[in-house]
This record gives structure tokens, sequence and C-alpha cells, in this order.
């Protein structure tokens, strides 16, 4: 069992589905933060069996809908001198810009260069979103 | 001071003035773009034109309309154009995109800056899904989509509602099938779902299990309790139906050939099957037809298909008429 001790200043986003963990780690990127950043991937969890957490020993400005668009499930603990000061759970933005791509080939998006196109939320139980010029749905 | 004997302060002018204008420099991107009032006074312009077109001979003179068709549609663009035309309007344009700037690599967003600069209005019909919607945020005028991909035909859709309503009065309570590729057929997609808009319609879907409606359009129906029923037995099923909407298997859906050459034929309208319909069922198609109808049904009464495509221009006239804001006649 590999040991991660606390961290004492930072964010440690915790409940992610096993396997979202890396995802996460590169949307938000991570790698390219200075402080000291741990992903854990596949912890036993009471909840959930097994899960992702990432340990965050930074107060960065996380981009909420970016986890929202991955993961919902996910809560995010702020942390202040070795206490939890904050715990946040998420729910999926309704619109979100510039971080989805359309999939469907067919689709204007993927021909022109469009920027900052808005995707809209259709359906909350597997967090799709519907592009808004050719409505094709799609999920990060 | 009042003056009581006097007719009422122009109430009558503010409502035609309000109909005049309450689609003026609107696009038609998505049949859902319209409220159900805005089609209605759609449906009720085109019903006024088709009674006496020539009285609107004129009503569009000195504007002028581009028909931009990247991909080729003789019947569609026939349409838009006789229906400028008749207006009085005048139009210009390409059925060939290679004649187009579009050849030399300009954008769709920049053909539109600089298309909307010369013109009232716009008619695109483009393989790309979204296009009409990306033109009508760069052009400056009014967007019809006349096609976008396997996505939307919003003027196919009010062309059929106008139909229906021509013959049949009105939607309530009606039983309308569609038969044939329920999958690929975007005009029956926006069809099903304008039509759901409208209390008490049932649907009945007649399709070869593997064409059958998408469960994006189901999940719609549902979530507004329109009763639908999926079935393979055209038929069993045609007694029960006031409309019966036939389309083509669409040979370029298919990635197979063999696929489609077993599933083209599936459903063949016969005078046989039309003998076991309602006196008073009407037939329908988007046309064009393969073999889907057999043309021995074409003599029939309830054979609506190609007055379909009359009852087309003049739902494209009024359509033009009022994105452009123009008057009614006196």
């Amino acid at each position: 069992m590999v040991n991660v001790s606390k961290i004492k200043e930072g964010i440690v986003i915790d409940h992610i589905r096993a396997g979202h963990g890396y995802k996460i780690f590169q949307q938000l990127g991570l790698d390219r933060l200075d402080g000291v950043v741990v992903l854990m991937r596949n912890v036993d969890s009471e909840k959930m069996g097994r899960k992702d957490l990432i340990k965050i020993e930074s107060n960065l400005d996380l981009n909420l809908d970016v986890l929202g668009l991955i993961d919902p499930h996910v809560t995010i603990n702020y942390i202040k001198d070795g206490e939890r000061v904050n715990k946040l759970s998420l729910t999926p933005p309704q619109t979100v810009t510039g971080i989805l791509t359309c999939k469907n080939p067919r689709c204007i998006t993927n021909q022109e260069h469009i920027t900052n196109v808005k995707f809209h939320l259709v359906d909350t139980a597997t967090n799709q979103y519907a592009c808004e010029y050719c409505d094709a749905r799609t999920r990060l | 001071m009042f003056f009581y004997d006097q007719p009422r302060p122009r109430a009558e002018e503010r409502k035609k003035e309000r109909e005049t204008t309450m689609l003026k420099d609107r696009n038609l991107i998505a049949p859902s773009d319209f409220t159900l009032e805005e089609i209605e006074d759609v449906l009720q312009l085109s019903e006024r034109i088709l009674e006496a077109p020539e009285r609107y001979s004129a009503a569009c003179r000195g504007k002028l309309m581009a028909s931009l068709f990247y991909e080729p549609s003789t019947r569609t663009k026939f349409s838009f154009d006789a229906a400028m035309l008749r207006l009085g309007g005048n139009t210009l344009g390409f059925s060939d995109p290679n004649t187009s700037s579009t050849a030399k690599g300009e954008t769709i967003a920049d053909s539109a800056r600089t298309i909307g600069k010369y013109v009232d209005l716009i008619v695109v019909r483009h393989p790309k899904e979204g296009t009409a919607k990306l033109m009508s945020r760069y052009s400056g005028c009014p967007v019809i989509n006349a096609g976008d991909g396997g996505h939307h035909h919003p003027t196919q859709t009010l062309t059929d509602l106008l139909t229906i309503r021509h013959y049949k009065g009105n939607f309530n309570g009606l039983t309308v099938g569609v038969c044939g590729d329920l999958k690929f057929g975007r005009t029956i997609h926006s069809l099903v779902t304008c039509m759901a808009r409208y209390e008490n319609v049932r649907f009945r879907f007649i399709s070869p299990e593997e064409l059958t409606m998408p469960a994006f359009v189901k999940e719609e129906l549902s979530a507004k309790g329109v009763a639908y029923t999926e079935t393979t037995d055209l038929e069993g099923t045609i007694k029960d139906l006031d409309v019966l909407y036939m389309s083509r298997v669409q040979r370029e859906r298919f990635i197979s050939e063999e696929e489609y050459l077993r599933l083209k034929d599936y459903f063949i309208l016969t005078a046989d099957k039309m003998a076991l319909a309602k006196s008073d069922m009407i037939v329908m198609h988007p046309l064009p037809r393969i073999n889907e109808i057999a043309t021995e049904v074409d003599d029939d009464p309830r054979a609506a298909y190609f007055e379909q495509v009359r009852y087309g221009m003049f739902v494209r006239m009024a359509l033009i008429m009022k994105l452009l804001g123009a008057q009614e006649p006196a």
C-alpha cells in the first residue's frame, strides 16, 4: 500500500471515477504546475469500490467547468493548515465554450476554424452535450 | 376628447403591422426556430397566396435573394427561385460550388459577410451540418436553411405542414404514418418533432428494423407524452392512418451497397395497399421517389405528393415575404 501524506495547503479532488483521474490531470494542465501534485489511481473506496484522487499542494484557480464536464460527481476539498476549510460538490455546467470539440465529421465546425463553439447540456444522466451548430451529442 | 362613433383606433392596422413584422429579419435554420404562432402566421399567408398568387406578383419588387447551393438540388433551388420570381423579386446564386469563391478556399463566414452586402436574403444548402447557422451569424441579412447535410430542412417541414393542413383542415387528432427510412430521413425527423408540438397527434412508425426512428426523436415524443407505435407492417397499419408519409431509402446514407440494395424496396405502396386505406387518407412524399410508390398510385385522388411540391413554392413565397417584412397587397 502506497502512503501519501496529508497536504497542509491546497486542494484535494476526491471521488473521481476510477480511470478518470489522468484525464482530469491533463485537462487541468497539472503537468505544467510548479507545486507538488499527486495523482492516485485505483484507491480503495467504501462508497465507490475504487476511485482516483488528486492532491495539489497549491491554491490554484480550478476550472470547475472542466471538472464538471469530465466527472460531475467529484468533490473538491480546499485545505488550509492541514484542515479542510471548504468542500464543493459539482454540477455539470449548462453550457460550455472552448473545451469540447464536435465529433461529428459532417459538422461545419470540423471544416471551418470556428472559435468558441458552444455546447449545451442535453442529458444529465450521461453528461452529454449538443453542438450548437449540428446538435450532435458529445462528451469529454 | 373621445369620438366614440369613429372606428377603433387602428387596432386592425396594428394587428396587420404586427403580422408583417413578427418574422422580419429573422433566420429559419431549424423548424423549432419558429413558435407555433409564427408557423401559423406563415401557413395562413401561404393559403392566402395559394388562393390568388397573382395578387402577390409585386410583393418583393426590388428585393434580391442569393440562392447558394453548395450541393446539387434542382428541386429545392427551383422552388426557392420560382417563389422569389413570382413575388417580383430577383435571384442570383450558384448550384455548383466549383463556380464560387469557395473553390479558391474562401471560408463560409467570409462568403456570408460578402454576399450579405449584396442581397436582402440568403438561401443556402450545404453538405456540412450547421453551415446555415454559421452563415446567419455573419451575413447581416436573413438566412434560410435549404438543407444542411442530414441535419435540418425546415422549408420541407413547412411544406408538409401546409399540405396536411390544406387537406385535413388542422392537425388535431390526426394519425400520421411515416414509412421507409426513418433512421436517416431528416425531413421525417423534422416533421415528426414539429407535429408533436400540436395536440393529440399520433404516430405510426413503419420501417425495416435496420432503419427505425432514432432514439432522440422517440425521447422527444415520450417527453411530450405523444403516442407512437413502431412496426414493420405497412399493410396492417395503413387502415388506421389519416396521413401516410412515404420516404425514399437514400443510397448516399449507406456505406454498404449490399445493405442499400436489400432495403431499398422494402416498402412499395401499390394500388392494392391503397385499397386498404381510408377514403380520405392522403399520401405524401418529399420526392424524388424511386420505387417506394408505384406509379399506379399517382392517379389516386389521395396521392398528394405532386400537389405538395406546389405548396412548397407557396410556403416559400410566404416565408420570403415574412423574413423581408414585405407588405401584403391591399
